[in-house]
């Protein structure tokens, strides 16, 4: 549905985005995940048609953004970083312009204005005057705006940044259903965000793509040395002094107790070796009771540390 | 095509919607009014005998300047609004051209400016059914000064491409008019061949003209080239995002 190859842009002299590379599936939600000005709304501007990349190719939908520019934006559904809309307009009359200036006309542009409101719960506000709604509802209208017209791809340049954390949750909900006859991209540079809501991730770093994966794959792949969480009913020395001497630990940090007896550890192992089995039953070998014993994933802001980390290294 | 009618349309309701439209019409139709009633009693008291001939004359030159006043007035917010709210990113995202973003504004200050000229038209008639006179001259004069004012209008409609404050866009235009009305100011100090140059892209010179009775197609040619040369410079502005970005 989206194939980016080789794409660069710069501004002058300067390079906002370097050779990336990537395609999206059809129904596909992939999230583009970056710090400040790592590139995310540069490489969306040129999804979204707004401007074309100064090298490589970018195909939407079939069509070429540079060679088709026209139908490639009736494809898409862009929802900018900063949520502007005709502020003396009222929400319906705005929508119905929209699916005008998307190519409707008359009563069908009224029917997708009314069905972008209705997909956005919105339909309450229809009347009213954009200047005089909450940050949330504007967030919304932007959202409609995005919708009208059906696009079968759904450009969200951080869709819930500014909102509070209940209006998140909500935007979420309705990002997830979108995403479901659709193919959407959205930025953040919240972690969490992207592995509530996001089936792939991109990692973008000044410019360039630091990986690409699924948002399971990704922890496990950075996982490079394991983590086990482990409770033991026993002495804390001396199930200490057990973890750190088994074949394959790296070290061992003891976690506060929480009341009760048992000693809780969080134990690093060796890259790509699988001890939980082995620990387990030599636990239980000694007599000690084993309460738990789990590997830890780690979270994406510990990739993203580490991803951001290598690529400063090398 | 019909998304230049959807801007237009967009446009116009947005200039209706807000008040400073009502005024910048009402400050048209007294200045514009009051020219003509003093003009009309200064040609009575003057020349008796033809008082329409030399009319025109004085009422479309002060009409030139309230024009020259109001219309970077109306021109001014067509695209430095739409860099102020960011809704101009939007419209790139649409299935539209820039070309046709730029007439269907440029249309809607158009029909804006016909709008202003009306109630001096309701005048005119009113003048010419107490006193029939010959519509020739008075034609050629209203032509002269809606090539004027449209020409206004493209120039405004690119500066205000080129900003997102409203107030440096209509500043900058009436920088760039008054600079091509005082371009014959200094004819003393200029030679013959440059004279003749500057004479030649001077605005108000050739719609002098247009005021005497006299259309000369050479003089619709210029303000035809000069309506389409702003309207080139927006449309370059426009596509400077290319490789400007979006501020
Ligand atoms: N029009 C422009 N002219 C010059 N530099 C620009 C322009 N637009 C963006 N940049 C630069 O390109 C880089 C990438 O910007 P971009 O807006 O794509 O980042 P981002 O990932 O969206 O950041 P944020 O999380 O802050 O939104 C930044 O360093 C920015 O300063
Ligand atoms: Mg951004």
């Amino acid at each position: 549905m989206i194939a980016v190859d080789g794409v660069s842009k710069s501004f002058g002299s300067f390079v906002a985005i370097e050779d990336l590379s990537f395609e999206v599936a059809a129904g596909e939600i992939v999230g583009l995940l970056g710090p400040n000005g790592a590139g995310k709304t540069t490489m969306m501007r040129i999804l979204a048609g707004v401007f074309p990349p100064s090298r490589g190719t970018v195909h939407v939908a079939g069509y070429d953004v540079v060679k088709d520019p026209l139908r490639t934006r009736a494809a898409v559904g862009y929802f900018p970083e900063r949520v502007s809309a005709y502020l003396d307009m009222t929400v319906s009359s705005y929508l119905r312009y929209v699916a005008k200036m998307k190519g409707f006309s008359g009563s069908a542009a009224n029917s997708q204005a009314v069905s972008a409101m209705g997909a956005c719960g919105i339909e309450a506000v229809a009347n009213r005057i954009i200047g005089s709604l909450s940050k949330g509802f504007r967030q919304r209208v932007g959202i409609a705006q995005a919708l009208t017209g059906e696009p079968s791809v759904l450009i969200l340049d951080e869709p819930t940044s500014g909102l509070d954390p209940e209006q998140v949750a909500d935007m979420r909900d309705l990002i997830r259903g979108l995403g479901e006859k659709r193919t959407v991209i959205l930025s953040t540079h919240i972690l969490p965000e992207v592995e509530s809501t996001c089936d792939r991730v991109i990692i973008l770093h000044r410019g360039r793509i630091v990986a690409v994966d699924t948002t399971g794959n990704l922890s496990r792949r950075i996982q490079r040395a394991g983590r086990i969480f482990v409770e033991i009913d026993a002495p804390v020395e001396d199930a200490r002094q057990h973890l750190s001497q088994f074949a394959g630990v790296s070290s061992v940090e003891s976690k506060p107790r929480s009341g009760d007896s048992a000693a809780s550890f969080i134990v690093m192992t060796e890259q790509d070796r699988d001890v939980r089995a082995a620990l387990a039953s030599s636990i239980v070998q000694r007599g000690w009771g084993l309460v738990e014993l789990r590997s830890v994933a780690f979270s994406l802001e510990e990739i993203f540390l580490t991803l951001t980390q290598d690529q400063e290294g090398s | 095509m019909t998304r230049i009618w959807t801007i237009c349309r967009r446009e116009l309701q947005a200039t209706f919607g807000s008040v400073v439209a009502y005024i910048l019409l009402a400050v048209f139709m007294l200045l514009s009014g009051y020219f003509f009633y003093s003009d009309l009693v200064f040609i009575l008291l003057m020349a008796s005998f033809t008082p329409v001939a030399g009319l025109w004359q004085w009422v479309f030159l002060d009409l030139r300047l309230v024009t020259l006043l109001i219309v970077p007035l109306v021109t001014m917010r067509l695209f430095a609004e739409e860099k102020k709210l960011g809704t101009i990113e939007l419209l790139w995202t649409y299935p539209v051209r820039d070309i046709e973003i730029i007439l269907g504004k440029f249309l809607a200050a158009v029909a804006f400016f016909l709008v202003m000229l009306l109630p001096n038209a309701i005048l005119c008639a009113l003048l010419f059914s107490y006193h029939p006179f010959d519509l020739g001259p008075l034609m050629s004069a209203y032509l002269g000064l809606i090539l004027l004012g449209v020409s206004f209008i493209a120039c405004g409609l690119f500066v205000s491409s080129t900003t997102e404050n409203q107030v440096v866009s209509a500043m900058v235009t009436y920088g760039i008019l008054v600079f091509f009305w005082f371009l014959t100011w200094n004819e003393e100090a200029a030679n013959q061949a440059a004279l003749r140059i500057l004479l030649g892209l001077s605005l108000f010179d050739r719609f002098f003209n247009f005021t005497r009775g006299v259309i000369d197609i050479r003089d619709v040619v210029f303000f035809v080239l000069f309506i389409s040369f702003f309207l080139f410079l927006t449309w370059q502005s426009l596509t400077a995002r290319k490789w400007r970005g979006v501020p």
